[in-house]
C-alpha cells in the first residue's frame, strides 16, 4: 500500500492521452485523493509524442514528482522516452499491438495488455485509452464503479450506448490486469483517502472563475498558448451573466479594447502570454497614464520570441515590471496555486479600480495548465471594492460655463474620483498626453511634476493585497531561505521537507506581490537566513536581481535557474540546496 | 435640448489656420445637436496626430488614446455602455496605416459606432511625410523622389470587407458633412465616414480647389441608390474613389451587440456585478 504514486500515460498526440488522464484523475479526485497533473505536449494537434503525468496522494501535493511508478504506453516511443523515470520495479502497461520492449538498463516490469484489441472487441478502437485506465485501476486497487459517475457525465450526450461501452472498456482492462498479476499484488495499491469533496482544476480555470466572481463581464483576447483556456471558459459562461468575450484581431486590439471597456465602467480583462504581452506594452502605459483600471493575465511560457510555446518558463518577470516606456503606477501579482489564481484574480479587479492603474496577474505554464486539487472555494471571500468610482445614482454638481469635472484632481493619496462616460455633469477629458486636473493636455512643468508625483504616489504606501509573500518560515536562525514565485511553490515545499527531515533549518518565501515589491517582509526574512537560494525558471536570474535591487545582501543571494522548458523537480532543488549548504556555493 | 453650441468648449484647437479639421469639428457638433444628443451622451475616442486632438475640442466625453488604436478603444467603450453614442476619429495614418487591421476588423465586427477619418493624404503632425493615402508620385520629406507605393482606397476596401455604412465627404461642404455624420450616427452598426480634410501646410496637391474640381457629389447624381452595393463599387471605381455622400448603406445588417448571446439592452456598466451564491455554486460544481 502506498500514500502516493505517479502515473503517466503517453502516445501520439490525438490518441486520447488527455482524456485518459482526465477521467482517471476526475474519478480519483471525487474519491478524495489529492492530484497534480502535468501535460507534456507540443505545438501540433495530431502526432508527436505527448504525455500526461499525474501524481496521486492522500496528502496535499502541488508538484510533479521525481519518479514514476506506472507508465501506460500506446507506442514504443513512449517507453523509450519515459521508462528511465520509472522506479525500480515500476510497471509499464503497454499495448500488445506494437510488441513493446523494455529498453536496456530499465528495471521495470512490463505488462502487455491488448488495449486496442479489447477496445475493438467492444466496438471502437479509440476506446483503448479507457481500457488502459481500467488496467491502471487494477494496480491502484480502485474499483471500476468509481468511474461510473465521471463516464456518465462525460459521455451522456453521446447516448447510453457510448457510456456503457466506455464502462465496459474500463472493466475489461481491469479484469485483464487482475488476472495477470493476481489479487495479492499490492505494490501500487493506494491507501484510502479522506473522501472529502474538493475541486480539480487548472490555473486558467481558476483565473476565469475568479474573473466572473469579481464581476468581470467583458474579455477581449487573442488566442495563444497557454492562456486560451481562460477565454474559452469565459465565452461559455459570460453570456449567463450578460457579458461576452471578443476575439480580437491581435493583442493590441485586445488590450486597448479592455482599456476602452474599463473606461466605460465594466470590469474587463485580457489574457495572453509573452508574445502578446510584448505587443500590449504601449497600451499598458496608456492605462497607467490615463489612470484607467485594466486587468491583464500573463501565463508565462518559454521565450524569447516564439521560444518554447508549450513549455514552462518564468522569464517575463522583469518585462512585466518595467517594459512600458516612461514611468507609470502598475501592480504585478503572482499567484502560486490554482486556489490563489481564483482569489488573486478577484483581488486584481479590486486593486485595478482602487488604485486606478493596470494590474498584471502573472502565472506560468505549469500553473496555468497544471491540473491540481483545490480546496472548496469560499463564496464569502468574494468582495467587490471599486475605490473612488462615482456611482450612477450619485448626483454631481452642475458644471458651469463648459467647465470640466476634475477627473485627475490632486488628492492626498493621489487617487481621484472616477466618473464614467455617460454621467451627467461629469464631463472631462482623458488623454495619454500629459494633462491637467480636468484631463486637458498640458506641458506646464509645474503641473507635469505634480501629475507624475500624483500618479506614482498611489502605490507608494503599499497596496491592499492580502498576502504579498507566502511564508513557511518558522526558523529565526535559518540555514537557508528558499525564494520562488508562481508555480514552484509545491516543488520548493517538497525539497524543504526533505532537507528538514535531515535536521536542516530551512525557510520558504514565495513572493506573490512583485510590484510594488514587498521589501520589508523580504528584508526581514533574508536577515534570518545564512544563505538565500532563489529558484526560478529563467537563465538570467530575474527574481534574484530584483531582490538585489530592492534589498541588497548580494553576498547571501544565490540564483538557481532552469530554462530547458521543464518545471523543477523536487530532487533538483533539494540537491542544489545541499550543495549550497555544504560547499557554500552551487 | 442641446444646440451645437453646447458641444463647444473653451479649448482653442492647435490646428493650422485653414485646416480642414475645423469643419469636421463644426459638423460633428452640429450633427450631435441635430440628432438630439446631450453632451454627456457622447464619447469621442481619437487617435494620435493633428486630427487626433479633436476629442479634446468637443464638449463631450473624450478619450485620446494611442496611435492607431482609437477603434478597439471605442468598441470596448461601446460594449461597456451601449447607451453612449461613441465616435471614433483620427487621421488617415491612424486608420489606414498603423491601425488598418483594426479598421478592417471593426468593419467586420460591426459594433454600433461611427468612425470619422480626417483624410489629408499626408502626415501632418510629424511635419510632412507620406501617408498610405498619398498618390503615387507624391513628394514629401520621406518620399523626396515621389511615393512609389500605391494608395489605399478606403471606400472600396470597406465595401469588400462587408461594411454596412460607407460614406465620404469633404471639409468644404459643411452641410453634406453634417448630414453624413448624422446618418452615420443613426445607422445601427459600424459606420465609416472618410472626410477629405485638406492639410494646408504639407499637401499642396490635394487642396480645397483640387477637390472642388475633382469630386463628384452623389447627392446630385440622379437615381444613385446607396443600397446597391454593386453600383457603389462601380461608381467608386469609375471615379477613382473621388465621390462624396452616402456611398453605400445596408439597413438590414444587424449590429454586433444585437447578435451577442445573452447581451442585454441595459449597459454592462450599469448592471449589478455581484454573483449570487447559487450562481457561484453552479459554476464551481463543474470542477468537482
Amino acid at each position: 500500500m502506498v500514500k502516493q504514486l505517479s502515473w503517466k500515460v503517453g502516445g501520439q498526440q490525438g490518441e486520447g492521452i488527455d482524456s485518459a488522464g482526465e477521467i482517471l484523475s476526475s474519478a480519483l479526485n471525487r474519491k478524495g485523493y489529492y492530484l497534480y497533473g502535468y501535460r507534456h505536449f507540443s505545438s501540433r494537434i495530431k502526432g508527436g509524442h505527448s504525455n500526461t503525468k499525474i501524481r496521486i496522494s492522500i496528502n496535499p501535493i502541488r508538484s510533479i514528482s521525481d519518479e514514476l511508478d506506472i507508465l501506460v504506453a500506446f507506442d514504443q516511443e513512449t517507453i523509450d522516452l519515459n521508462a528511465h523515470e520509472l522506479i525500480q520495479d515500476g510497471v509499464i502497461l503497454a499495448d500488445a499491438k506494437f510488441n513493446p520492449t523494455v529498453p536496456e538498463g530499465v528495471n521495470a516490469r512490463l505488462l502487455v495488455v491488448p488495449f486496442t484489441k479489447i477496445a475493438e472487441e467492444i466496438g471502437m478502437a479509440q476506446m483503448k485509452n479507457m481500457v488502459a485506465v481500467g488496467a491502471s485501476t487494477a494496480l491502484l486497487g480502485i474499483d471500476a464503479d468509481s468511474f461510473k459517475e465521471v463516464i456518465e457525465e462525460r459521455f451522456a450526450r453521446k447516448g447510453q450506448k457510448v457510456v456503457d461501452r466506455n464502462m465496459e472498456a474500463i472493466t475489461r482492462g481491469a479484469e485483464y490486469v487482475r488476472s495477470e498479476v493476481g489479487n495479492s499484488f499490492t505494490q501500487f495499491r493506494l491507501e484510502s483517502s479522506d473522501g472529502k469533496k474538493r475541486l480539480y482544476m487548472i490555473g486558467n480555470d481558476a483565473v476565469a472563475l475568479g474573473a466572473i466572481a469579481a464581476g468581470a463581464r467583458l474579455m477581449a483576447a487573442y488566442p495563444i498558448t497557454p492562456s486560451s483556456e481562460i477565454m474559452e471558459y469565459l465565452i461559455k459562461k459570460l453570456p449567463e451573466f450578460g457579458g461576452t468575450v471578443v476575439q480580437t484581431e491581435d493583442e493590441i486590439a485586445a488590450i486597448t479594447m479592455t482599456i476602452g471597456a474599463n473606461y466605460g465602467g465594466v470590469r474587463a480583462l485580457t489574457a495572453s502570454a509573452g508574445p502578446g504581452l510584448s505587443l500590449m506594452t504601449e497600451a499598458i502605459g496608456l492605462a497607467g497614464m490615463t489612470e484607467t483600471p485594466a486587468v491583464i493575465i500573463n501565463t508565462q511560457r518559454g521565450g524569447p520570441s516564439t521560444g518554447l510555446p508549450t513549455k514552462q518558463e518564468q522569464s517575463d518577470l522583469l518585462a512585466m515590471l518595467y517594459s512600458t516606456h516612461g514611468e507609470i503606477p502598475k501592480i504585478v501579482i503572482a499567484p502560486s496555486t490554482a486556489e490563489e489564481c481564483f482569489y488573486d484574480t478577484i483581488q486584481a479587479f479590486n486593486l485595478a479600480e482602487e488604485y486606478q492603474c493596470p494590474v498584471i496577474v502573472l502565472t506560468d505554464l505549469a500553473l496555468a495548465l497544471g491540473k491540481q486539487t483545490v480546496e472548496p472555494l469560499d463564496y464569502d471571500r468574494i468582495q467587490i471594492r471599486r475605490g473612488k468610482l462615482v456611482g450612477w445614482d450619485e448626483e454631481l454638481p452642475k458644471l458651469e460655463n463648459s467647465e470640466l469635472f476634475p477627473r485627475y484632481e490632486f488628492t492626498e493619496d493621489g487617487i481621484s474620483r472616477r466618473v464614467l462616460p455617460g454621467k451627467k455633469n461629469g464631463l472631462h477629458h482623458v488623454t495619454g498626453v500629459e494633462h491637467d486636473q480636468t484631463g486637458r493636455p498640458s506641458e506646464n512643468p509645474v503641473n507635469r511634476k505634480k501629475m507624475m508625483e500624483k500618479r506614482l504616489s498611489k502605490l507608494k504606501n503599499g497596496i491592499d493585497f492580502d498576502t504579498p509573500v507566502y511564508l513557511d518560515a518558522a526558523h529565526e536562525d535559518a540555514d537557508l531561505l528558499i525564494v520562488g514565485f508562481c508555480s514552484t511553490r509545491g516543488t520548493i515545499h517538497e525539497a524543504k521537507e526533505r532537507l528538514e527531515a535531515e535536521g536542516l533549518k530551512v525557510n520558504h518565501a514565495h513572493i506573490r506581490q512583485l510590484l510594488p515589491f514587498p521589501s520589508d517582509i523580504m528584508l526581514e526574512q533574508m536577515k534570518k537566513a545564512k544563505k538565500v537560494l532563489v529558484v526560478e525558471n529563467n537563465a538570467t536570474g530575474q527574481l534574484t536581481n530584483l531582490i538585489k535591487m530592492n534589498i541588497g545582501m548580494a553576498e547571501k543571494l544565490v540564483h538557481f535557474g532552469k530554462y530547458d522548458g521543464n518545471p523543477f523537480l523536487p530532487s533538483e532543488i533539494y540537491k542544489q540546496c545541499k550543495e549550497l549548504l555544504v560547499h557554500g556555493h552551487i | 435640448m442641446a444646440t451645437f453650441k453646447d458641444f463647444r468648449n473653451k479649448v482653442k484647437p492647435n490646428w493650422c489656420p485653414g485646416c480642414g479639421d475645423f469643419s469636421v469639428l463644426a459638423a460633428m457638433q452640429r450633427a450631435f445637436a441635430n440628432v438630439g444628443l446631450e453632451p454627456h451622451d457622447v464619447a469621442i475616442v481619437s487617435g494620435i496626430g493633428c486630427s487626433g486632438r479633436i476629442s479634446g475640442y468637443v464638449n463631450a466625453y473624450g478619450f485620446h488614446g494611442v496611435h492607431g488604436r482609437a477603434l478597439p478603444i471605442a468598441q470596448g467603450l461601446k460594449l461597456a455602455n451601449r447607451d453612449l453614442t461613441v465616435i471614433a476619429a483620427g487621421g488617415d495614418g491612424d486608420g489606414f496605416a498603423i491601425g488598418m487591421a483594426h479598421t478592417i476588423h471593426a468593419i467586420r465586427r460591426n459594433v454600433d459606432i461611427t468612425y470619422i477619418v480626417m483624410d489629408n493624404q499626408v502626415y501632418g503632425l510629424t511635419k510632412g511625410q507620406t501617408s498610405p493615402r498619398s498618390e503615387v508620385g507624391f513628394k514629401t520629406k520621406s518620399t523626396p523622389y515621389g511615393s512609389i507605393e500605391s494608395a489605399i482606397h478606403p471606400m472600396e476596401m470597406a465595401l469588400t470587407v462587408g461594411a454596412g455604412f460607407v460614406a465620404q465627404s469633404v471639409s468644404s461642404d459643411l452641410k453634406q458633412l453634417t448630414r453624413v455624420i448624422e446618418e452615420g450616427i443613426k445607422h445601427k452598426g459600424f459606420s465609416l465616414i472618410n472626410v477629405y480634410s485638406p492639410c494646408v501646410t504639407y499637401n499642396k496637391i490635394n487642396t480645397y480647389d483640387w477637390f472642388k474640381e475633382n469630386l463628384v457629389n452623389l447627392d446630385q447624381v440622379e437615381n444613385y441608390d446607396p443600397s446597391d452595393r454593386q453600383l457603389a463599387m462601380q461608381t467608386l471605381m469609375e471615379n477613382h474613389g473621388l465621390v462624396t455622400g452616402v456611398i453605400y448603406q445596408n439597413k438590414e445588417q444587424q449590429s454586433y451587440e444585437s447578435k451577442i448571446k445573452g447581451f442585454k439592452e441595459e449597459p454592462l456598466a450599469k448592471q449589478d456585478i455581484m454573483i449570487s451564491r447559487e450562481q457561484f455554486d453552479k459554476l464551481v460544481a463543474e470542477f468537482a
